[in-house]
């Protein structure tokens, strides 16, 4: 027989409740019913939390707390980590509690420089009166068609040229799923003598060393913009210790630059093949093909082409594992691109370490733009004279231009290395747009600076813009005309860095948020912007915030006629 | 010298460390390169995001962050640049464009303020952005992102020295933001409150609320650091005092062994209690009109009820002459003692004397017999010693870490950052424990097991060692004895009939059992869940036999670590404050002993063992024991079945109660005697790794209040002992003359060294953190694996009781809740009696969680409110003993371990219902 019950007092103060549940945010039964459906028996290794992130957003067109929460909770990650990946992102739109999700429909206008210049500020103003409160218009950065400006997408689905009432219309026809164009499939390929150069690497018939010799003796130079000897970073990995990884950074955002989704969406297998050699010459167990969101046609192909090449036996020295971006143009920085894949936010490594000795996973790892490892073909089919050769100026080898702006026919050009911006668009691009005359242009995206027109005579290659503070990098040139001021296409650009800067050094979140608010403030402090420039340079992290500086710096050194 | 990196610093040839940084060979020559978010302390990582500490490396494009850059041989780096030093000055202006001002600022001489004095760099060009608002949901943390500079420092306070993974960076650009969880209200959260952040914190973005005024601005600084150790649990973290007008402001992690500058929430919250208005400041006597009742409750805001001011003198005179009247007419049986794991390795050593020599008897004994007793059993036993073998450090070194019965994120939860970097550095965790406490997040197994099913668990993994031959058997046969015999008798313990018994299928034990005698280094850390049962020697002996057929001990990143719970457990246990051991483990039934003891005491001293604590309960029950002393321990809470000892505590006929609080232990007493708290006084404490740690008075005791030491000393001489120490010093010099393991540990070394691991065997050696790596201090020398069988809980649900009650702790308070439920934070954080019950169960009992619920037992019924814990397995209630509104252990079952006489505290049966 229990004695009876007492009320006793006690030392606390009394003032407050106790909590009635765990600390924290507690995983709900039915979120983690719906995250464990979605989930089914994939491995919930922490390296695939975006692709995770990504079905909770393309099956709920969002991603509440509670199914971000109950991933976290499936996933054994820190409710923490799992909130600020999910909120790095641009494509992932978390709904926190008591928040209303966005319609289901989002119409992306993109409001880079080639876009703004073909008038994505007028389809911006326009089109939520338009569309109606049913669908979501947000502005968005390059899509990587900017020579059919300007470009929405619509769901998956990308509209070039685009209007007003063709988006109306696209809109109510309910077609979401990407354009996927044509392209050489795996038979096609096959029958043009396609991976008879890996088969013979696979079968031994091919020795590493030859290999590199012939990508040191093209003169290949690293195409997402770095221009790093190619060869010379095969041998830098083949020679650190095992197990060593591959990356092929498809995360072309730089503005202006399309190139590599053109080499992606019309030969991906020459890219996936170029890439299985370098990965068999540096015996690279696993290869992670990150490719960016913005290019859902492009996923399409290499899911459907890599599932031929892994029915053939083709990876069975190296593993290929396609990642999905989600929309950050840092992620195409290698360090930012190595976070991402690992499943983290895009943070630039410092380096040293560079990735050759600690890249992704730790590992040493060689890492690729799509157009380098696309060339490694035809170098060695057809020699390393071939493409040394074929270079214009004093400068060799060849470039694929992503021409955009004011010219007649904007594209990709292949063209040789060293070609002047007069000649590129007289020989290339059919001259001006009509009624444009040429003020000025962008030589390397957003980020390789602003020349005039007086300046229309300097070879375009790596190393040969560097005295006039400008690079090539990707090489997106983007044509300016009498028609555009130069300070607003320096505050594009300057926006766009804004966006896109991961936040972490302070010289590029901090300075890119105070060059647009000086900027946009009517007369321009151009002893301030100088003085954050160099700072922005000399710095920061990477490359983002080292080269954000360029286009204000630019309009003051060439276009001061330009500024209010 | 050949790893040695020679370079140029500021045209100076220096060289620098394989593992050092620019940042760390400049500072060793004396510059100190301005910084943000770089912390000096080892446990930090650089992360190179700030940029204020750039300097120029002559060849390279742009400048290279100095904190965490290497050298490479014939560098030649500057730091006193135009370039560099304009581009640190321009990122301080970008930073200050968005602070509040240095007059207004939350904590104006923050490191971020201090470097722009020292850049002269103050104001800021660039326009400012818009302010975040204020969190001041936390009682013990104000998080004001107005000035946060995005360092992230608090990301890698939480997620990589704690551990605790609630803090991230969300968001991107200059739109990132620091966020608990999903953005959260600090409050709302997961944050247990350790206040690591807040620690690492270089702009006051992070603040101890504590600090800032109604505007948020910091309000006063220390005008006196003194360096400690920390009051609460055997972890022992080394803190630094903040003393302002001899009040502690704030509390600062120090680099100390155990926590590497890490603390807890009560660790760096929870100091005010020592200004509580409840602290005793007189001495106080019974009032003749207030007769002892084992119900009593009173109002320790008001003692007069029942107490009157006395002077000390009378105050001794009267505890004193009542100790002796009972010595006189009882003879010394008549008398016992409680000391306390609480205070000072000093004061424990002058209260056992007291009682051996002043009392006469044996029977002295504090709550290591409610807490490791079993454990300390089972250890003397086969290996011959009490204490752990290897530190929870260790834990780092291992592949394989075992924690049973513990919940160490809650209890031991700076131990626990070690538990939680190893296994995210790779090692292997294995946790069991019925409750699916914080460690399952981080466990590569979580074995959920059936409570009191611990021996069939471990039987079982024994088997499959034995089966599959995974013995270390080169070990065995040089260090061990009884594997024959365990060997045959663990045949009888299969997984797959052990699992219907423990819940744990034979799947999983075969893998653990094959991973942990596999690993290369495993180490075991216990806790109560062990401890706590009659069986829990039984349980102890299993532990220890896995380790010692499997080798997996007497090396680095191996051994057996009891977690002891109280700061000096350990302590107070080495200098002999159990009924059964002088110091050093010394036993009282050794005639030579205690002849040795009875010289160097100038004493006569009882033959025989004394009684263990609740056997002393049930003495005064049995009209032996009349009297007692009890110093800092609070038995009304603390032991079994408390309204059984509190009917004891009523019924002496004389208690005296030493206490900072009118306990209720106290409320029993005939005299009260108001002692000293721990901030307030010197001494050392040894915590569960053996290490030897110096304690230091910081402030002054309030009122009349007594050292502790001096109070003892003073019923000592008035109990005819002739005692004359004027410092805790001189009682130090008499410990190391009769412990042999301390005799390299002076007290002048603890405090040039702060602490020091016993074994030591002279003051220029270090200790002997990992022990056996060649034997046990046994008669054989040998560790010996004694096979035990099965025995059922004490009191198993039935239909009257249904569910297992089970009892323990809180993160947030500390054993009776006497010191942290007087300390603001800590009762703002756990403000009342609580209950926890899963989730099902809940559903099944219809019980809202918040409501008031009733827990019963043969023993006694509380009323208390209901939480939803999903970590509770069904058929389980979990009620914490700190909370004296719903004392748990008026419910719990006094049952005992045979050796151990510890109770069964972690299970009984029990019903519970919503109260009406």
């Amino acid at each position: 027989m229990a004695p009876e019950h007492q009320n006793y007092r006690h030392p606390g103060s009394g003032r407050r409740k106790a909590r009635v549940g765990n600390r924290g945010r507690q995983v709900e039964q039915a979120a983690a019913d719906n995250v464990g459906a979605l989930l089914g028996d994939k491995p919930r290794r922490r390296d695939l939390l975006i692709e995770y992130l990504h079905l909770i957003q393309d099956h709920y067109h969002y991603i509440s707390s509670d199914h971000l929460a109950a991933l976290a909770g499936e996933m054994g990650i820190p409710m923490a980590e799992a909130y600020e990946v999910a909120t790095f992102y641009a494509h992932f739109d978390v709904v926190r509690d008591g928040e209303t999700p966005s319609p289901p429909l989002t119409v992306r206008v993109c409001d880079s420089l080639s876009c703004e210049l073909a008038g994505s500020d007028e389809l911006l103003a326009a089109l939520p009166g338009r569309l109606g409160s049913d669908v979501r218009v947000v502005r968005a950065p390059c899509m990587g068609r900017c020579d059919c400006a300007p470009v929405v997408e619509v769901g998956h689905r990308h509209v070039l040229a685009a209007d007003v009432e063709g988006l109306i219309a696209a809109v109510d026809g309910g077609d979401r799923a990407p354009v996927v164009p044509d392209y050489v499939d795996y038979d096609a390929y096959i029958a043009d003598g396609g991976y008879r150069l890996l088969r013979d690497c696979l079968d031994g018939k091919r020795h590493a060393d030859d290999i590199i010799e012939v990508m040191r003796g093209s003169g290949l130079r690293g195409l997402g913009g770095a221009g790093f000897p190619a060869g010379q970073k095969w041998q830098f990995v083949r020679s650190e210790p095992g197990p060593r990884l591959m990356a092929v950074n498809a995360d072309e955002g730089e503005p202006g630059t399309f190139k590599d989704r053109h080499y992606m969406e019309s030969d991906p297998h020459r890219c996936l093949e170029g890439m299985l050699v370098a990965a068999w010459v540096v015996e690279a167990t696993d290869v992670y093909f990150y490719l960016r969101d913005e290019y859902p046609g492009v996923r399409q192909v290499l899911q459907a082409e890599i599932a031929k090449i892994e029915a053939a036996g083709l990876d069975r020295v190296t593993k290929i594992h396609l990642r999905r971006g989600a929309g950050a143009y840092i992620c195409g920085e290698e360090g930012a691109m190595m976070e991402s894949i690992e499943g983290k936010r895009g943070m630039p490594r410092n380096r040293p370490p560079f990735p050759t000795k600690v890249g992704l996973f730790g590992r040493p790892t060689l890492i690729h733009n799509v157009e380098t490892v696309y060339w490694v073909r035809a170098l060695v089919e057809n020699g390393t004279d071939w493409f040394a050769d074929q270079g214009r100026n004093g400068r060799q080898g060849l470039r694929s231009f992503s021409v955009s702006g004011r010219v007649a026919e904007p594209g990709v050009k292949l063209a040789p290395a060293g070609i002047t911006i007069r000649e590129l668009i007289d020989e290339f691009c059919g001259g001006m747009a009509a009624g444009h005359e040429f003020k000025g242009y962008l030589p390397g995206g957003a980020s390789g600076g602003v020349l005039p027109a007086s300046m229309d005579d300097i070879p375009l290659d790596f190393d040969t813009l560097q005295e006039y503070d400008c690079f090539i990098g990707s090489a997106a040139v983007v044509v300016l005309s009498d028609k555009d001021n130069m300070c607003d296409v320096a505050l594009n650009l300057l926006r766009f860095f804004e966006d896109e800067s991961c936040g972490q050094c302070t010289p590029c979140r901090v300075g890119c948020e105070k060059a647009v608010k000086l900027m946009s403030a009517g007369v321009w402090n151009d002893e301030l912007l100088k003085e954050l420039s160099v700072a922005m340079m000399d710095a920061s992290i990477c490359g983002l915030g080292q080269a954000a500086p360029n286009p204000m710096l630019m309009v003051l050194k060439h276009f001061q006629g330009d500024l209010p | 010298m050949t790893d040695r990196i020679d370079f140029t610093l500021d045209d100076k040839a220096v060289s620098a460390g394989p593992d050092e940084t620019i940042w760390q060979v400049a500072k060793r020559e004396g510059v100190e390169i301005s910084h943000l978010c770089y912390s000096a302390q080892a446990t930090y990582r650089p992360d190179g995001n700030c940029r204020v500490c750039m300097v120029e490396i002559e060849g390279e494009r742009t400048l290279a962050a100095s904190c965490l850059r290497p050298p490479t041989p014939g560098m030649v780096v500057r730091t006193d640049t135009h370039r560099a030093d304009t581009a640190r000055k321009m990122v301080m202006e970008l930073l200050l464009a968005d602070q509040p001002a240095q007059e207004s600022a939350h904590d104006p001489k923050s490191e971020l303020w201090h470097w722009a004095e020292q850049m002269g760099q103050l104001d800021s060009r660039f326009p400012a952005r818009k302010t975040p608002d204020a969190d001041n949901s936390h009682p013990a943390m104000a998080v004001n992102l107005d000035a946060c500079i995005n360092c992230n420092l608090c990301v890698r306070a939480c997620r990589e020295s704690q551990v605790n993974d609630v803090i991230g960076m969300a968001y991107r650009g200059h739109g990132s933001k620091v966020v608990f969880d999903f953005d959260d209200p600090m409050a709302a959260s997961a944050c247990v409150g350790c206040g690591e952040c807040v620690q690492a914190c270089p702009t006051g973005a992070l603040m101890p609320a504590s600090l800032l005024d109604a505007a948020g601005v910091r309000q006063g600084y220390a005008d006196k650091q003194v360096e400690s150790v920390c009051p609460y649990c055997g972890v022992g973290c080394q803190i630094t005092y903040n003393i302002k007008d001899n009040r502690i402001l704030s509390v600062d992690g120090r680099e100390g062994p155990g926590n590497e500058g890490r603390l807890c929430v009560k660790g760096r919250f929870g100091f005010d209690y020592i200004n509580h208005s409840h602290r005793l400041t007189t001495p106080l006597i019974r009032r003749d009109d207030a007769p002892k009742d084992a119900l009593a409750d009173i109002d320790p805001a008001n003692p007069y009820s029942h107490f009157r001011d006395a002077t000390w003198d009378e105050a001794l005179d009267a505890a004193a002459a009542g100790l002796a009247r009972i010595r006189q007419d009882e003879g010394p049986q008549g008398l016992a003692g409680f000391g306390s794991a609480k205070g000072s390795n000093e004061e424990a050593y002058l209260f056992q004397k007291l009682v051996r020599a002043g009392f006469g008897t044996n029977n002295v004994d504090h709550c290591t017999r409610l807490c490791h007793a079993s454990s300390v059993a089972a250890l003397l036993e086969t290996i011959g010693s009490g204490a752990v073998t290897a530190p929870f450090t260790d834990a780092l070194k291992a592949d394989l870490i075992v924690v049973i019965g513990a919940n160490p994120t809650e209890n031991h939860p700076v131990a626990a950052t070690f538990f939680k970097s190893a296994a995210k550095n790779g090692a292997t965790l294995v946790v069991c424990d019925p409750r699916g406490h914080a460690l399952k997040k981080h466990a590569t197994h979580m074995l959920q097991f059936t409570p009191g099913s611990d021996v069939a668990m471990l039987n079982a993994m024994m088997n499959v060692i034995v089966e599959e031959e995974l013995y270390d058997r080169q070990y065995i046969e040089a260090h061990t004895e009884g594997f024959d015999e365990i060997k045959e008798h663990v045949k009888a313990f299969p997984p797959e009939a052990m699992a219907e018994i423990c819940g744990i299928d034979a799947e999983t034990l075969r893998t653990v059992a094959r991973k942990y005698a596999r690993a290369e280094r495993a180490i075991v850390f216990w806790g109560m869940g062990i401890s706590q049962h009659i069986h829990g020697t039984d349980n102890a002996r299993c532990l220890i036999a896995l380790a010692l057929m499997t080798g997996q001990i007497g090396r680095s990143g191996t051994g057996l670590h009891p977690l002891r719970g109280q700061n000096n457990v350990q302590g107070a246990s080495d200098v002999g404050l159990i009924p059964i051991m002088y110091p050093d483990y010394q036993p009282v039934e050794d005639a030579d002993v205690k002849a040795t003891f009875e010289a160097y005491w100038n004493a006569e001293l009882d033959p025989n063992q004394g009684l263990t604590v609740v056997e002393i309960m049930d003495a005064v029950h049995d009209d032996i024991i009349k009297g007692m002393y009890i110093m800092g321990e609070n038995p009304a809470m603390s032991d079994p079945n408390a309204g059984h000892a509190r009917g004891a505590l009523a019924k002496l006929e004389h208690l005296v109660v030493q206490d900072i609080f009118l306990t209720e232990t106290a409320f029993h007493a005939d005299v009260v005697l108001p002692a000293s708290a721990w901030p307030e006084k010197d001494g050392t404490v040894t915590n569960s790794n053996r290490q030897v740690q110096m304690g230091r008075k910081a402030v002054t005791m309030p009122g009349e209040a007594r050292q502790d030491w001096w109070i003892i000393q003073e019923i000592a001489r008035r109990v005819g002992l002739d005692w004359t120490y004027d410092h805790p010093r001189d009682v130090y010099g008499e410990m190391q003359g009769c412990m042999a393991s301390i005799k390299g540990i002076s007290w002048n070394r603890l405090l040039t060294e702060s602490a020091v691991t016993y074994p030591c065997d002279s003051e220029d050696q270090p200790g002997h953190d990992v022990l056996f790596g060649d034997g046990f201090p046994t008669a054989s020398t040998r560790g010996k694996m004694v096979p035990v069988d099965i025995i059922p809980p004490d009191e198993r649900p039935d239909d009257d009781y249904p569910m297992v009650l089970t009892t323990g702790r809180v993160l947030e308070h500390w054993h009776t809740g006497a010191i942290t439920r007087r300390a603001t934070v800590l009762d703002a954080l756990e403000p009342e009696a609580i209950a926890c019950l899963s989730p099902a169960d809940l559903d099944r009992l219809g019980i809202v969680p918040g409501d008031k619920v009733r827990v019963a037992t043969r023993r006694g019924v509380i009323e208390t409110t209901a939480r939803r814990d999903s970590k509770v397995p069904a058929g389980v209630v979990f009620v914490p003993f700190c909370f004296a509104d719903a004392a748990a252990n008026m419910l719990t079952n006094p049952a005992l371990d045979p050796f151990g006489k510890i109770p069964e505290f972690k299970y009984c049966a029990a019903r519970v219902q919503k109260a009406v």
